[in-house]
């Protein structure tokens, strides 16, 4: 049974494939799904030909599996098809009306073929068929898809991590988005990376731009620091807003003996104390004795010596 | 059986991993260290593991234990060199070495090493 139908098909393939072509590019235009702004007559023309003629070959020698290597040439059309119309913003089901608008011209004339008695019993497996092949566009379709996604992740994640050297030594990791493992573990490559590569004594992580900390983010965030301590540059935390000090001791997160400033000019500046620098201005040229009394102040509220 | 090497620089130790390490010379690096400490009277032990590619559980444990040992016997121990990888790797393996001091490199981990002496020497004499 199975086998007159595609002999059937093969028929239709063989002498009406003018015709069929034409009122199925015809069918596809008149579709509710037809995008004239991503595609044009001719491109849909030629794709249906190619595709036409690629089945044709496929279904000579009898074979109905599309997984079968007798389809790799129509399968390998259909990727194409598939993945360039995701890229191009087409939606799935227009992408598989591609194939489903093939139904209505093929079974027309399918039908004048085969009897009239049989004609279900016929017809039903070269429906199968079409059904396989449009969700199996539609499959490639979701893969073409989630390629895309994945890549701006990757783009979105090398983008959002840079190091920043501040000063000679002192490098800044400003940190924009949610840091989840995969973030972190760009995040702290980069930061170590960079630390060899400078020699930094002192690296600051600036998490202003980090939406929300919570004992994950936090655990992340210790982790860097640790590992930073384990090649021997210091870490400074800064950029905790006030919401997120309140989330911190509300979640009984323990930072332990990591240095945590408000602002990101706290820890620059403390971070230039410990290189053994000192910022003043251009026209004071000596350091005045109050100002150091200041200084000593500031750093026994901080708990230095 | 393979060794690894510990010099005497004055009152510090030198030590550098220039292998693999696996547990056996990690062992028999501790039983070394210790007692060179012992016989050296060294005030402070420099370990180089800038060419030490992988680690496991057992040697990260042991930077730690060499550390703590050292200390029992009133000397001070900075690791420098660690590799970013091998960093990452301890850290994923929840060893953060909280008593181990490190440094960038071996002329940083000097300048801590002395650091740490002499303000020992300070603390010592203070308290006579």
């Amino acid at each position: 049974m199975a086998t007159d139908s595609i002999a059937s098909l093969n028929e239709v393939l063989q002498k009406d494939e003018a015709t069929l072509l034409q009122s199925w590019v015809d069918n596809q235009v008149n579709a509710s799904a037809f995008r004239p702004d991503r595609t044009s007559r001719q491109d849909l023309m030629d794709q249906s030909r190619r595709f036409l003629a690629l089945m044709r070959d496929a279904v000579r020698g009898g074979e109905q599996d599309i997984m079968s290597p007798a389809w790799t040439g129509v399968r390998q059309m259909l990727d194409d098809l598939s993945v360039s119309r995701a890229q191009q913003g087409f939606s799935p089901s227009e992408t598989a009306t591609f194939i489903f608008s093939l139904k209505e011209p093929l079974f027309d004339r399918l039908q004048r073929v085969i009897g009239q008695t049989e004609a279900v019993a016929r017809l039903w497996p070269i429906n199968l068929l079409l059904d396989r092949l449009g969700l199996y566009t539609t499959e490639v379709f979701q893969r073409g898809r989630e390629k895309v996604i994945i890549r701006q992740q990757q783009e979105l994640m090398e983008l959002s991590t840079p190091v920043v050297t501040l000063w000679d030594g002192v490098l800044a990791l400003p940190l924009i988005g949610t840091l989840d493992s995969a973030r972190t573990q760009v995040v702290m490559e980069n930061l170590l990376q960079r630390i060899v590569e400078s020699g930094a004594a002192i690296a600051i992580i600036d998490i202003t731009g980090v939406p929300t900390v919570d004992t994950v983010t936090a655990q992340h965030l210790l982790k860097t620091v640790a590992a930073a301590r384990l090649m021997g540059a210091d870490c400074i935390i800064s950029g905790i807003r006030p919401q997120i000090a309140q989330t911190i001791v509300h979640l009984g997160v323990e930072l332990g003996t990591v240095v945590t400033k408000a602002t990101l000019a706290d820890a620059f500046a403390i971070a230039l104390k410990r290189v053994g620098l000192v910022v003043q201005k251009a026209s004071t040229a000596p350091r005045r004795r109050d100002d150091e009394g200041a200084d000593a102040r500031a750093a026994a509220e901080r708990g230095e010596g | 059986m393979e060794r690894i090497p510990i010099l005497k620089m004055g009152e510090y130790l030198l030590v550098t991993i220039q292998v693999d390490m696996h547990d056996r010379l990690a062992m028999s690096l501790q039983d070394d260290l210790t007692s060179r400490i012992v016989s050296a009277r060294a005030k402070g032990v420099l370990i180089d593991i800038s060419a030490l590619e992988m680690v496991d559980s057992f040697i990260g444990r042991m930077f730690g234990d060499i550390a703590a040992m050292s200390r029992v016997l009133d000397a001070e121990t900075v690791v420098v060199g660690m590799r970013p990888a091998v960093a990452i790797t301890l850290v994923e393996l929840g060893l953060s070495l909280p008593g181990v001091r490190t440094a960038l490199n071996i002329e940083r981990g000097m300048e801590l090493l002395r650091g740490l002496i002499s303000a020992r020497g300070r603390d010592d004499a203070g308290s006579a």
